[in-house]
């Protein structure tokens, strides 16, 4: 960890700090679209991404 | 900032997973197809059925948006990394994030849980898809500190987190497959180059996308 991100939030420049807020809201929508796409149970979802979780090697069954 | 970065990943992702739906299309789809011939009549000769539930263009439909969604996905999620660790977004550094991305959910998952077609030997789902995770946060973690930080203990660490889940790997199913190991062997391969291309394309394409982002607002 660098110093600058070791800082507190109050100590770091507006632009890494906006930096962060998009580097957040990025990481949780993308991990959520990875999650429906290759993990989520229901059916409807398993049936429709099926060919896609075994291409891409998510496990699947 | 946010907007910048949703759009990016957006169109940088819809154009990967285009192509990358496409690529699949040729290559991992008819595997998966023809896999499905052999288990449909091992399930006739069992006497029960066996039945895909979607077929033709809406098969295909449905697996290009899915596609498309993981590439967003992957897109954001190489976006998030480069900003949090401060990185300038651009393409070449993007693609090599997706590959260290690979590396970590295709090559590390792939020791332990092998690409499989369906009517493969498999076992629980919750804990391959558990260990799956794990191992991917994990090895990404553990390069992560291998390759950015530069204290001795720090790349200890990330040895530790590269090869630690492969202790707890979930025990390989008895082989008992319907699939032929002909076919097997060439959805893994051909699983992991397209795994690779995924992730290198959605890098590489948001750092571009990126770019010329930046260029308009300068010229605006």
């Amino acid at each position: 960890m660098n110093a600058k991100s070791s800082a507190n939030a109050a100590a770091l420049p507006s632009s890494r700090l906006e930096a962060l807020k998009a580097a957040v809201v990025a990481l949780t929508l993308g991990f959520g679209l990875v999650w429906l796409a290759g993990f989520a149970y229901p059916e409807s979802v398993h049936d429709a991404a099926h060919d896609t979780r075994h291409a891409l090697s998510f496990p699947c069954h | 900032m946010i907007a910048r970065v949703l759009t990016t990943g957006l169109i940088a992702g819809l154009v990967a997973g285009l192509a990358v739906a496409a690529l699949q299309h040729f290559t991992t789809t008819p595997l998966i197809l023809a896999s499905e011939v052999y288990e449909a009549a091992q399930h006739a000769h069992d006497g029960g059925e066996a039945s895909a539930a979607l077929s033709g263009l809406s098969r295909t439909a449905a697996t290009s948006a899915a596609t498309i969604a993981v590439s967003i996905g992957y897109a954001l999620i190489l976006l998030a990394a480069m900003l949090f660790s401060g990185d300038a977004i651009a393409p070449r550094r993007a693609a090599l994030w997706g590959a260290c991305a690979f590396a970590a959910t295709g090559l590390a998952t792939s020791l332990g849980l092998a690409p499989q077609l369906p009517g493969m030997a498999e076992t629980d789902l919750a804990v391959r898809q558990i260990w799956w995770l794990a191992t991917a946060l994990s090895t990404g973690a553990g390069l992560f500190a291998l390759l950015r930080l530069d204290s001795t203990a720090a790349k200890i660490a990330g040895v530790v987190l590269i090869v630690a889940p492969h202790f707890f790997a979930p025990q390989p199913a008895t082989p008992e497959s319907t699939a032929p190991a002909e076919l097997a062997a060439r959805f893994a391969a051909a699983s992991l180059a397209v795994q690779a291309i995924s992730w290198a394309l959605a890098g590489a394409l948001a750092g571009l996308v990126w770019r010329l982002q930046s260029r308009q607002q300068e010229l605006s």
